[in-house]
């Protein structure tokens, strides 16, 4: 046996692009299948973990997938913003605890999450260094960022601009890193939390510049009338937030106008959320109520249907590829008959020349099925995120 | 040491018969076997090795009726007495020349391939001179050195019998006589039967004996105990 599966080893070594190409089909046959399963059901676990988390979302109408996408994972498009009132409709109820989202910008392709702290307490999140935030401009950093940009507390990072080009709109944010959060391999550690009104800030409708009445601006003031100075385009506009200018920061409008993506909505029982839901259905109503669970459910309804047709197609490939590897193994036995022969004529019986031939189908075969197994343990360490990337 | 009585072989396909009332090579013989193509040569050698069967008569290899036996053992008797050289080498791409002389070994469950047997594999390939390229890829040498690790591959289990088809018919002059040259050596040292089968007029007159298969086709004819040419 032992020298029976060296010669099939010295065979299969000598012949490296036939082996390759053998083990190769073998590999695919095995873990193609098996992988996409393994993938489906990661993902499907991460999808429905996180959002069986989250009781309720309210957002403005439209999809529901994109809300779902957008609150849970902070990922896909930016939905239907609403004005802030809608968490003090919620909170007026006293049915739930509304937590408010604005998820739009981004720094250094990282979602900025606007918030409030109950975020972190709901989350069960920790701060694994620094502090929590307390001031306007302070921001908070998933772990994965922390890791990825190298910086940390004390430290600062910039928003980016949503178009370069666009030279009226919203100006970059320094923001101050208060702390980083602990790991908790869920989309929180790939996300920077700013408080709600520090997203303002970067949206422009809070802003900070020198006071247009001091004497220093006069070259800013374009007109002055009974009730406004207005500044002129050399007015420049705060970008980052310090103690020496955070008193010039202010609100132009009233808060409860300004907008949010989200408000996860928390009831503390199964009679409150019915109620609060039924407060929805209203189809004048310019707000919506999901469950994220059933949107998740029918997302993944599509993927399962999805991956039913890819695996009977995988399975019909794996078919055609086995017969040809067959084929190819036939042939390989006519074309080695010479050599058969030789074994036979200085002794070698059936028995052993068959082991030989039955070692070579049996290295190609474990060599595949190792390594579809090592895809698969990297695919189930990797392959969730990967999907999450290639869906949202 | 052989003795062959009333053969009759065919093969399943064709036309060749061959006939053989009695023919007997002594034990220590060195033997050539010449005749036309297609005259039964390499059938009888494969006769006398029990990788075929004949139809009819007996075949005697040191004192065994080999048409009497199985399968397993006509196999077994051949791995520990017969060593086999063949005209085209059949040497395997794949295996380095230290794996190809030490093959036998490999196939047969019966043969224990231990630290002296590999001894003994460095010894003959250095008495040959391919000592430095056991490591090599059969594919990487000279013809003659191809025949001469086909030689290490038949003597490695000291056979008392040594069937050679054409073992010169691949290579140029020098390397002939010294194919040749191993082959006697071994069988004068160890007392081994040679039966060679040859097409080369020029290196029978090396051999005891020359058996010529022309007279054998199709009649009853056997090769003479003293003389150089068949009856």
């Amino acid at each position: 046996m032992k020298d029976a599966l060296y010669l099939a080893w010295r065979y299969l070594a000598y012949h490296k692009v036939k082996t390759a190409i053998l083990v190769t089909s073998i590999t695919l046959i095995v873990f193609l299948p098996v992988g996409l399963r393994v993938l489906v059901s990661q993902s499907e676990e991460q999808l429905t973990a996180r959002a069986a988390a989250t009781p309720l979302l309210v957002g403005a109408k439209g999809s529901p997938l994109e809300l779902a996408l957008n609150s849970l994972y902070f990922e896909g498009d930016v939905p239907e913003t609403m004005r802030y009132q809608e968490v003090t409709r919620i909170d007026t109820t006293g049915l739930a605890l509304a937590i408010p989202l604005y998820v739009r910008f981004r720094a250094q392709n990282y979602p900025i999450v606007g918030t409030t702290l109950e975020y972190f307490a709901f989350r069960g999140l920790s701060i694994a260094s620094g502090s929590n935030l307390t001031t306007l401009g302070d921001c908070v950093l998933g772990a994965r960022v922390a890791e990825a940009l190298g910086v940390g507390p004390g430290e600062t990072v910039i928003s980016s601009p949503e178009s370069v080009f666009d030279i009226a709109g919203v100006y970059p944010l320094r923001m101050h890193i208060k702390g980083v959060l602990a790991f908790s391999d869920t989309p929180d550690d790939d996300a920077i939390f700013v408080d709600l009104k520090t997203a303002w800030v970067i949206e422009g409708l809070v802003h900070g510049h020198v006071d247009l009445s001091s004497p220093q601006a006069a070259g800013q003031v374009l007109r002055v009338d009974s009730t406004n100075v207005v500044g002129n385009a050399a007015l420049v506009q705060y970008q980052e937030i310090t103690p020496e200018n955070i008193g010039e920061f202010h609100f132009h409008g009233g808060q409860q106008e300004y907008p949010i993506t989200a408000v996860i909505t928390v009831p503390p029982d199964l009679r409150s959320e019915t109620i609060l839901r039924g407060r929805y259905e209203s189809p004048d109503d310019l707000a919506q109520i999901v469950q994220p669970t059933a949107v998740m459910d029918e997302l993944l309804d599509t993927v399962l249907t999805v991956q039913t047709f890819v695996i009977a197609a995988v399975v019909v490939v794996g078919i055609s590829t086995l017969a040809t590897a067959i084929l190819v193994f036939m042939l390989s036995l006519r074309l080695r008959r010479r050599e058969i022969e030789t074994m036979r004529k200085i002794g070698g019986s059936r028995a052993s020349i068959g082991w030989v031939m039955v070692s070579e189908i049996v290295v190609v075969l474990v060599a595949g099925v190792v390594l579809a197994t090592g895809l698969t343990v990297i695919t189930s360490r990797f392959g969730s995120e990967a999907i999450r990337a290639v869906i949202f | 040491m052989i003795s062959v009585e009333q053969l009759e072989f065919r093969y399943a396909e064709g036309d060749f018969f061959l006939r053989i009332p009695e023919l007997s090579i002594d034990s220590g013989a060195t033997v050539a076997f010449i005749g036309p193509s297609g005259s039964g040569k390499t059938t009888l050698l494969n006769l006398i090795a029990g990788i075929s069967l004949p139809r009819a008569g007996r075949i005697v290899t040191k004192d065994v009726e080999l048409t009497s036996l199985d399968d397993g053992t006509r196999r077994n008797f051949r791995i520990r007495n017969i060593g086999l050289v063949f005209q085209e080498f059949e040497l395997l791409e794949y295996l380095t020349v230290l794996d190809n002389i030490l093959l036998p070994y490999r196939i047969n469950p019966s043969m224990r391939l231990d630290q002296a047997v590999r001894d003994r594999a460095r010894q003959l390939a250095e008495s040959v001179d391919i000592s430095d390229k056991l490591n090599r890829y059969a594919t990487k040498l000279s013809q003659g050195e191809k025949q001469r690790v086909a030689v290490c591959r038949a003597l490695l289990p000291e056979p008392t019998l040594l069937l050679a088809d054409e073992p010169t018919g691949n290579l140029d002059p020098n390397n002939k006589g010294r194919v040749l040259d191993i082959l006697f050596d071994y069988a004068k040292r160890t007392g081994a039967t040679l039966v060679t089968v040859t097409h080369d007029h020029e290196l029978v007159s090396r051999f005891g004996r020359v058996v010529d298969f022309r007279e054998f086709h199709g009649m009853a004819a056997a090769g003479r105990q003293d003389g150089r040419t068949a009856v």
